[in-house]
């Protein structure tokens, strides 16, 4: 089967590639050696014991109720009927919802701002670029943190607050149920709006510079240009930010729980928080797994959808 | 805001000829600099704030955070909430944990990856298409669906709270990721190298380590340096699969320092600065790899 696959598929290609050219007399060898095979099949093994064996049992233990010390007990679609009247589970789809348009959008928003203002290589814009970037590589946990020195009633955004004669806006931001969420997104998105700027200075520097030169000529407004030119242009890394900040937001955990523990009162509460605390503090496993579950079919399209342009490029 | 509203200041400087005759159009060029730098600049400045606020307050005294109040100008400046974190706060001890986690993670990974990839790519592998995409698809499945069984998993092979737990899943969960950008690295390679050296007598190990490891080269930088930041920053694999405090990273002990110092901001302040150093050295040191590294992944 596998020799036949291979065989199938040289008859398409056209060139030879290196490698399996020495053996065999006057037909090329089909037979990958053997050492080759080793080198696959070692790292798979790594992914299938740490990923894909787990991620299989992850959907079955979401049919059962499991306090993680007797055996899983095996109890249907439970889990999932539990949530149609959970409340907290509402409050965590909301704000998960809430979460991806806000963090999403304003990330995607914001970077291709930035990309735009600092694509044109000029003095100074390299540091201007570093400064936005800076950010992402810090920890999320170092992020939240550094936000949370911010937030303080005596911090410097109440502070500054009171400076500008704003005195009555002041606020325990982190702390009130009313701007908790968003006092959380506002340090996630100062960390990933520098990612999402590199992905879209990448994509402008990838259009030919004639199409503006053409649409010039053409008397085009900037605007004109912009619409025309850059957005269609930019369309395939569109796609990828699109998937990056859905993947990025459905697993987002590290600022809220650094931040608010999804509180108070699960005002901040996302899927991934409620998902962690309800397995490994309040040790109900299989009401966990069912969270999971649900945050993996949240993402299923993205995941379908990248793998499928993967598979376009891979060859 | 500022980046939408100042967006268009680029496109006037775009106008501008690249060696400016002295004409009217020159003051228009002018003007174009200086706005494009108050707009960009207003921009760094307002994401720098942060950075510089946990900076200040990091090397101020607590009593001086308690007198006048977190958002005020520095009155002091002493190195004691290093020290704090530094010693009483574990963070030393944290620090080296990551470091034994992220170093050998970032080695292993890597070296897996690349044999994938480059078996994936430089031979008629039966399946290589499926195979290939079967490895990223584990790299793209939300870490909260493997938490629950890889902690009894780590529980059945008696490893436990130990790094080595955490080591195996972010080797297992990375190297999908790895292999995927690899190989699109190693499939651009011309089949001419590979096939000289095979004539030379060279077997597949003698090709990977001498012919495809040195070309593929710029594409394992740029990785060392993303996998290094993510795996270094990584908190949620670390509390699921660790308890003790003496082997938690830096992340997790980040928040048990927040929980000690309650309020005593220069010490959590200082603890921060410490996290983030390992990463932000990475990142001045590799930048243009680790760029490179960021759109590798995506952008092809």
């Amino acid at each position: 089967m596998a020799v036949l696959t291979a065989a199938g598929r040289r008859a398409t290609e056209g060139a030879g590639r290196g490698g399996r050219t020495t053996r065999g007399g006057g037909r090329r060898a089909t037979r990958v050696p053997p050492a080759v095979l080793a080198f696959v099949l070692l790292p798979l093994l790594a992914e299938g014991f740490f990923v894909f064996w787990p991620a299989l049992q992850g959907f079955y233990l979401s049919l059962t109720k499991w306090d993680g010390v007797s055996a899983p007990q095996f109890i249907g679609l439970g889990n999932y009927r539990e949530m149609i009247h959970d409340t907290v589970f509402h409050t965590a789809m909301l704000d998960t919802v809430l979460w991806l348009a806000l963090f999403g959008g304003l990330s995607a928003l914001l970077g291709l701002g930035a990309a735009l203002l600092l694509q044109q290589e000029r003095r100074g814009v390299g540091f201007y670029r570093a400064a936005l970037f800076l950010p992402v590589v810090f920890s999320l946990t170092a992020t939240a943190l550094v936000w949370q020195a911010m937030y303080q009633p005596d911090g410097l955004i109440n502070k500054t607050m009171s400076g500008l004669g704003l005195g009555s806006l002041t606020h325990a931001w982190l702390a009130d149920q009313d701007t908790a969420l968003y006092a959380v997104i506002v340090p996630a998105l100062w960390r990933q709006v520098g990612y999402v700027m590199v992905l879209y200075l990448a994509g402008l520097k990838g259009i030919d510079p004639a199409l503006y030169e053409a649409a010039k000529v053409d008397g085009a407004s900037r605007w004109q240009q912009f619409r025309h030119i850059t957005l269609p242009q930019l369309r395939s890394v569109n796609a990828v930010v699109l998937s990056v900040i859905i993947i990025d937001s459905l697993r987002s955990f590290d600022v809220v729980w650094a931040l608010t523990h999804g509180g108070p009162y699960h005002s901040s509460e996302l899927l991934s928080t409620y998902m962690y605390s309800t397995a490994f503090q309040s040790l109900r496993l299989g009401y966990g797994s069912a969270l999971a579950v649900v945050i993996f079919v949240l993402a299923f399209g993205v995941i379908a959808s990248y793998l499928v342009r993967a598979f376009k490029e891979a060859d | 805001m500022s980046v939408t509203d100042t967006a268009p200041d680029t496109a006037a400087g775009q106008d501008a000829p690249p060696a400016p005759r002295r004409s009217p159009r020159s003051a228009r060029a002018l003007w174009g600099t200086v706005a494009f730098h108050s707009g960009a600049g207003l921009l760094s400045v307002l994401w720098l704030v942060p950075i510089a606020v946990v900076l200040i307050t990091a090397t101020r005294s607590f009593d001086d955070i308690a007198s006048h109040g977190l958002g005020s100008m520095p009155h002091s400046f002493t190195l004691g909430g290093f020290r704090q974190a530094w010693v009483d706060g574990g963070q030393q001890q944290a620090l080296v944990n990551s470091l034994l986690v992220s170093i050998p993670t970032v080695l292993l990974s890597l070296l897996l990856a690349s044999m994938a990839a480059f078996a994936l790519s430089r031979y008629d592998m039966p399946f290589r298409r499926a195979l290939l995409l079967l490895m990223l698809s584990g790299n793209l499945l939300p870490p909260q669906i493997l938490l629950i069984p890889v902690d009894k998993l780590s529980e059945k092979l008696g490893i436990y709270d130990s790094l080595y737990a955490l080591i195996g899943v972010q080797i297992g969960f990375g190297v999908g990721f790895y292999v995927f950008v690899l190989h699109g690295f190693m499939r651009a390679i011309p089949p001419e190298i590979q096939q000289a050296a095979v004539i030379d007598g060279a077997g597949p190990w003698q090709i990977y380590t001498r012919v495809i490891m040195p070309l593929a080269r710029p594409a394992l930088a740029a990785l060392t340096a993303l996998a290094f930041t993510w795996i270094f920053n990584d908190l949620l694999w670390a509390i699921t699969v660790l308890r003790s405090e003496e082997k938690m990273p830096i992340t997790a002990s980040l928040l048990s320092l927040q929980g000690q110092y309650v309020s005593q901001w220069n010490v959590i302040a200082a603890g921060s600065v410490i996290a983030a150093a390992p990463t932000v050295i990475v990142f001045l040191r590799f930048q243009r790899h680790f760029v490179a590294g960021l759109n590798l992944g995506a952008v092809k």
